[in-house]
């Protein structure tokens, strides 16, 4: 156990804990497999992740990756990811506890909002995605949104929406999430049917009882009505939700943008504001929690958002009075900086793995500068570890 | 009649009472003194304060504070002192009314530095003369070793200074080989008074830096305190023991405070040093500056609280790591007809 030093903190009760809960799984997971070091975890199911776990690494293999995650992990962990070979997503608290409240809830009661927030580069995002990996291993429905700020800031192209006369689409955007929704839930779109009959323009149409494949197809094709493609497609999956068929999970990252204000302007230089675009105003239906059969799990960012202070990440400062008002109730969830456990487990994981190629990294004094430069913060860590 | 008269002023100007003929005249000296005591008064009614016990302390705060200037230089500040001390002492005029030289040696030039040549020999030959005596006494040579180690010979300046004269480097190191020698008979002893005058005490040590002793707050944990600076920022850092390693600056953590890796490294520096990194928690309190300042200021202040933490050795090894000592660059001065401090303007030919 020499990866374990003994902590110098007053409550030795963290290292006995860490002890007990090393020697209970070790005796599950060495026999099983070859003796890798005590800080991964076999278990790549994260619906069996308990607090064991806490602090270990899992693998989800590549396919999983492509097939779950089309969009949606960091882009630095994509890079890791390539380096590596392999996806190795640690078990924090933060996703123990949402995977446990979506264990227990109940999904006949509305549907319960979850938000992940915490300062930045701690692992929210990260966070989602392992809530997110748990629900398609399930076999939810999963509704993926990336990062909303992308759909309110930098887009070329707005063409005023041929639904409402007010409202503004985004043809690329809209498009670009409909093919990674379509790669993330191939088998469902098979199975939903549409109710009601759709109208694309003056000559296409979508009748009712079609496959949803079909809709999305029709806004893959055309690309101008792609927006109202996605807009279809949110409606119809909240209503039928709640027949019980299949689980719905609406993962947004970065949700602060749809309550903020965008750099987008019209024509006439005037502000966009977020409601006037087709995409977050649906949004923004699916997140109102007048629907029953799943969860919403929500992250805030505060990296892309628009005109907030680089210190805001509560979430009142971050939502605004508006969004914190249609976004409550809900379960605020806080991500902190590396436990000691933790960091030890990440610093083992890049020492095992070569990506630390300095000599003195290897020492306990290289760890212990690690530490304090890092501040156990894991966007620092990763930065930090970077050119080591 | 007019005499020689010999004062001492700073050691480090150059002599200018040596350079030539007088340039005052001792009536202009009077007069100004009687404005000096004049304007005192006239000052110390000003100030409130009592004309008669005004001393030389509470002009040069009155003037300070009637005339407050920014100027590093204190010698370029507005200053009123004794016409004494204001104009350096020079040389009287050396013959009388009839054009006669009162000296015996002025024609040789260097009338002062050979009659102290020839003063020195002959307390020599005394010295001399009376080991002698003691010899033929058969009385034993007092040899009592003179603690060359604490003093040292007046340096040319200060020796200029005294004699009023100029002096070339080989007539000043002529006079020290004479007193040398000298100090180096055994019977040197009778003439220690004079000796004495040409030589100067040196403190053997320097203030020497004391470190304070641990303090223990409340809960029994020991803790030091510590001050830096660096730039236009001051820091006081207070470290304590039992830690985790855990850094607040101004009420915020490092991560916060200290977005940039480097300034961070900065403050790491002092703990890997000494190899402490997760030991002690630090609380510090910092103000002016900008970043990179703020940082070394943080840095220099936990270095000299860790000093009390820490042996002799490693403070000495912190000492040459040039951890304890204060940084001295700070921003140089504009000056005028160039951009910057050294930049100069751009160079047109026409």
């Amino acid at each position: 156990f020499a990866l374990f030093p003994p902590q110098l903190d007053h409550g030795c009760a963290l290292h006995v804990a860490a002890r007990a809960g090393l020697s209970s799984v070790s005796t599950q997971d060495v026999p099983a497999e070859r003796p890798r070091a005590v800080f991964h975890t076999s278990e790549s199911d994260p619906a069996k992740h308990t607090e064991q776990h806490e602090g270990r690494l899992y693998n989800i293999p590549l396919e999983e990756v492509k097939a779950v995650f089309p969009h949606g992990l960091p882009y630095r962990f994509q890079q890791q990811i390539q380096t590596f070979n392999e996806a190795r997503v640690m078990v924090r608290r933060p996703a123990l506890e949402i995977l446990a409240y979506l264990k227990g809830s109940n999904f006949a009661h509305p549907a319960v909002r979850y938000v992940i927030y915490g300062e930045r580069g701690t692992g929210k995002t990260m966070t989602l995605c392992h809530v997110v990996h748990y629900c398609s291993r399930q076999g939810w429905l999963v509704l993926h949104v990336p990062d909303a700020h992308l759909w309110v800031k930098n887009c070329k192209e707005l063409l005023p929406s041929s639904y409402a006369k007010d409202r503004l689409d985004q043809p690329l955007q809209a498009s670009v999430w409909l093919r990674n929704f379509k790669t993330s839930n191939e088998h469902f779109l098979q199975e939903i049917k549409t109710q009601k009959k759709y109208m694309w323009g003056k000559r296409e149409s979508t009748e009712e009882g079609r496959p949803l494949g079909e809709v999305v197809e029709q806004g893959l094709a055309r690309v101008r009505s792609a927006s109202d493609a996605v807009g279809v497609v949110l409606r119809e999956i909240k209503q039928q939700s709640h027949r019980g068929s299949f689980r719905l999970l609406v993962a947004v990252d970065g949700v602060n943008a749809l309550w903020g204000r965008s750099t987008l302007r019209k024509e006439d230089k005037s502000p966009v504001s977020p409601e006037e675009l087709t995409l977050v105003h649906n949004l923004r239906k699916m997140v109102r929690n007048d629907w029953s059969g799943g969860a919403i799990v929500t992250t805030l960012s505060q990296t892309g958002s628009l005109f907030k202070r680089s210190s805001a990440y509560t979430p009142h400062e971050l939502l605004g009075k508006e969004g914190f008002d249609a976004l409550d109730p809900f379960v605020p969830i806080p991500v902190s900086n590396y436990s000691p456990r933790e960091f030890e487990s990440c610093y083992g994981y890049y020492l095992e793995r070569k990506w630390l190629q300095h000599e003195k990294a290897h020492t306990e004094d290289g760890k212990a500068e690690l530490q304090f430069l890092s501040g156990c913060n894991p966007r620092q860590l990763d930065r930090l570890a970077g050119p080591l | 009649t007019l005499r020689l008269m010999c004062t001492t002023t700073a050691v480090q100007r150059k002599n200018v009472g040596a350079a030539g003929p007088e340039k005052y005249t001792e009536a202009f000296i009077k007069k100004q003194i009687e404005e000096f005591n004049l304007g005192k008064r006239h000052l110390a009614n000003m100030m409130g304060e009592d004309p008669e016990t005004f001393t030389q302390e509470d002009i040069d705060r009155a003037i300070a504070y009637l005339f407050p200037s920014g100027l590093f230089d204190k010698q370029a500040r507005p200053m009123m002192k004794h016409p004494t001390e204001v104009f350096p002492e020079q040389r009287k005029i050396q013959w009388g009314e009839d054009g006669r030289p009162f000296h015996f040696l002025f024609y040789t030039g260097k009338q002062s530095y050979y009659s102290l040549m020839h003063e020195t020999y002959e307390k020599f030959l005394n010295v001399q003369k009376h080991q002698d005596q003691l010899v033929a006494e058969d009385l034993p040579l007092r040899k009592e070793k003179r603690n060359l180690a604490g003093s040292r010979w007046l340096t040319k300046i200060e020796l200029e200074e005294m004699l009023l004269e100029k002096l070339s480097d080989d007539d000043y190191s002529r006079f020290i080989q004479l007193l040398q020698k000298l100090v180096a008979l055994p019977c040197a002893d009778i003439e220690e008074n004079y000796i004495q005058k040409f030589s100067k005490e040196v403190p053997v040590q320097l203030q020497k830096v004391v470190i304070e002793p641990l303090q223990y707050d409340e809960r029994g944990v020991a803790f030091s305190t510590g001050e830096g600076k660096r730039k236009t920022a001051t820091a006081t850092a207070v470290v304590y023991d039992n830690g985790t390693g855990k850094i607040t600056v101004n009420g915020t953590d490092i991560l916060h405070y200290f977005p940039v890796l480097q300034d961070r490294e900065q403050l790491l520096f002092p703990f890997q040093f000494l190899g402490r990194i997760g030991k002690h928690d630090m609380v510090c309190t910092v103000s002016g500056g900008g970043r990179s300042a703020q940082a070394g200021a943080i840095r220099l202040a936990s270095a000299k609280a860790l000093r009390s933490f820490v042996t002799e050795k490693e403070v000495e090894f912190m000492r040459q790591a040039g951890l304890l000592t204060v940084d001295p660059r700070v921003k140089e001065r504009k000056k005028p007809g160039q951009e910057g401090p050294r930049r100069k303007f751009t160079w047109k030919k026409r």
